[in-house]
């Protein structure tokens, strides 16, 4: 694994995967569905804007991102209420308005502010992670059909590295799901 | 990407079946209410002031979910709320009991004396009472209250007859318009009355006390406590006859709310008692003084557990919000700890050795939770359960949380 990823760990081969292109978000949707239902796993769907409820249709399993938070709120409040405890009533022990060195009421709002820290960086970096980001290129971009991804169309990729993909019958089973146009894609 | 219904509904498709578990609440109410006020009646002779106490405990409870339920609509407008246009007639339901909690309130006048130490007579000599005294007065004290009552009252009962008269049809969206234009200016008024209530009936036991943040505080426990009667009024609804027209995308997002804001009240309520302590004032401290030691200490403790850490986890993840059976645990949850929150801030006046729930208190809990419920009841069963010509109807029947 390179520590940071130019593109996804691919296996070589001369094709990146199939590229089928939809015109509407309906008709991605239903192809997405199909896609599914064939019994592919290495696939991906790509719209100009959140396509509703699309997930569901690609069979997505549920992100473990909120895991992911949880565990480092609770790491950074563990962490936060630990240093306080640790300046305060072992390291360096000082009388403050009276309060006993163990003034826990003290420590919350800063036990609170580091909860949330971790978790909004968990959240970012668990997402970067997840997502493989920072990704500078995507083999893709090959594709010149593809740059209408920002703008008006909708695309589902079948990755060839997915077991049940096969150059042929792949690109025919997506022409007939009602794409416009089929293509395979160089993985350089 | 959702399949949204091309029907559009009719009143008499969504009212509650007479068999409905919540179409009995009026009788059942009604019952709770004439033996807890029996029972209450004939303790009160003997301990007029633990009587008062123990009214004013239960009644705090009710009327702080009907003014939640009140919070709630005004701001389902102000917003222009999609989602909640399919259980905002229960809200509506439950802000209509409004009334009768003027009602209710007369038992408090009753026991002024008792109460508030600043109506006895001997308040003229104590030094900090006296500086107060200009507003904390009987007579200013009663038009005050009879203002709140008129605002709240006023309110309820626009919102939910505005809402009532696009029933039908043919009154098109004016009703809606007029209801999303007054809601800011109504949910000012409400905050504003809202807080002054909170200082006159709650901090106002112990005058020489005060909190800046009280009347955030009350609003807190106030809008909790609504989402956890919200949804246990839902979740038999979707259940039953509002099958397919309440969905888990709506239990999901009232179980949210209920997350949200036991987080918010647990901010706020740390915050009260943190600047207390940190500042250290006596007249200040007073307030917790009394209830870090002693039995209230214990109760204190279950308070921060209870209706914070517990809930916070519970109500956490996805699949309890989206499962009635599981929400409805911990809606019953959040209400019982609400119902802890108001005993916390009211009954160390008459019971300063600890918490005592003894037969007096379960009586005016039953009289006032009983009179309340059987308005709701009757709400709910004089008019369609749904808003159904709300004109954001469709949105909020095909509202999906992805």
């Amino acid at each position: 694994m390179p520590s940071l990823p130019m593109v996804a760990n691919l296996p070589k081969g001369p094709h990146y995967g199939a590229l089928a292109e939809f015109a509407t978000p309906h008709e991605l949707y239903v192809a997405c569905e199909k896609v599914r239902d064939a019994g592919y796993t290495r696939w991906d769907a790509h719209t100009p804007f959140p396509v509703h409820g699309l997930d569901r249709a690609m069979g997505m399993r549920r992100s473990p991102m909120p895991f992911i938070v949880l565990g480092m709120a609770l790491i950074g409040a563990a962490g936060g209420f630990a240093l306080q405890y640790w300046v305060h009533s072992i390291e360096y022990p000082l009388t403050i308005s009276g309060k006993p060195t163990f003034a826990w009421p003290a420590y919350v709002p800063i036990t609170f502010e580091l909860g949330i820290l971790f978790g909004a960086l968990g959240a970012v970096f668990g997402m970067f992670g997840l997502n493989q980001l920072p990704m500078h290129w995507h083999p893709l971009f090959n594709s010149s059909p593809f740059e209408k991804v920002t703008d008006d169309r909708f695309f589902i990729s079948i990755e060839s590295w997915d077991p049940k993909f096969d150059a042929e019958r792949t690109r025919q089973f997506l022409q007939g799901l009602g794409s416009r146009r089929v293509e395979l894609v160089a993985s350089e | 990407m959702s399949h949204i219904p091309a029907t559009t509904l009719r009143p008499e498709q969504v009212t509650l079946p007479a068999r409905h578990l919540l179409a009995r609440l009026p009788v059942i109410g009604l019952v709770l209410a004439i033996a807890g006020l029996g029972l209450g009646l004939s303790l009160r002779a003997a301990n007029p002031r633990a009587f008062a106490f123990a009214w004013l405990n239960a009644y705090l409870f009710g009327l702080t979910l009907a003014l939640g339920s009140m919070f709630f609509i005004l701001i389902q407008h102000a917003t222009q709320a999609g989602w909640s246009v399919a259980v905002r007639r229960i809200a509506e339901a439950v802000a209509g009991a409004m009334p009768i909690f003027a009602v209710l309130f007369l038992p408090v006048l009753f026991g002024m004396g008792d109460l508030f130490p600043w109506a006895r007579p001997e308040a003229a000599n104590e030094p900090l009472m006296k500086w107060k005294a200009p507003y904390l007065n009987t007579q200013f004290f009663l038009v005050r209250a009879a203002v709140y009552f008129v605002v709240w009252s006023g309110l309820a009962i626009y919102y939910a007859r505005a809402s009532r008269s696009q029933d039908q049809g043919g009154a098109g969206t004016a009703p809606s318009l007029s209801m999303r234009r007054f809601a800011p200016p109504a949910i000012l008024l409400l905050a504003i009355t809202q807080t002054f209530a909170s200082i006159d009936w709650a901090m106002s036991l112990s005058p020489t006390w005060y909190s800046t943040v009280f009347g955030v505080y009350f609003f807190a426990g106030s809008f909790v406590g609504f989402f956890g009667l919200l949804a246990l009024l839902v979740i038999p609804l979707e259940r039953g006859p509002l099958h397919g027209i309440v969905t888990i995308e709506h239990l999901h997002d009232v179980g949210k709310h209920l997350f949200a804001f036991t987080c918010f009240w647990a901010y706020i309520g740390f915050c009260q008692f943190f600047l207390i302590w940190y500042g250290n004032i006596p007249e200040e401290t007073a307030f917790y003084q009394a209830r870090l030691h002693g039995g209230w200490r214990a109760v204190s403790a279950l308070l921060a557990v209870g209706h914070f850490i517990v809930p916070f986890f519970y109500l956490m993840g996805r699949t309890v919000k989206r499962k009635p059976r599981l929400l409805a645990i911990g809606a019953v949850w959040v209400l019982l700890m609400h119902l802890l929150d108001i005993a916390w801030i009211v009954l160390p006046g008459s019971h300063p050795e600890g918490l005592r729930i003894g037969l007096l208190e379960i009586a005016a809990y039953l009289a006032v939770i009983g009179s309340f419920l059987a308005a709701v009841g009757w709400n709910l069963r004089r008019q369609a359960l749904v808003p159904v010509g709300d004109p954001r109807l469709r949105e909020s029947l095909a509202f999906e949380i992805s």
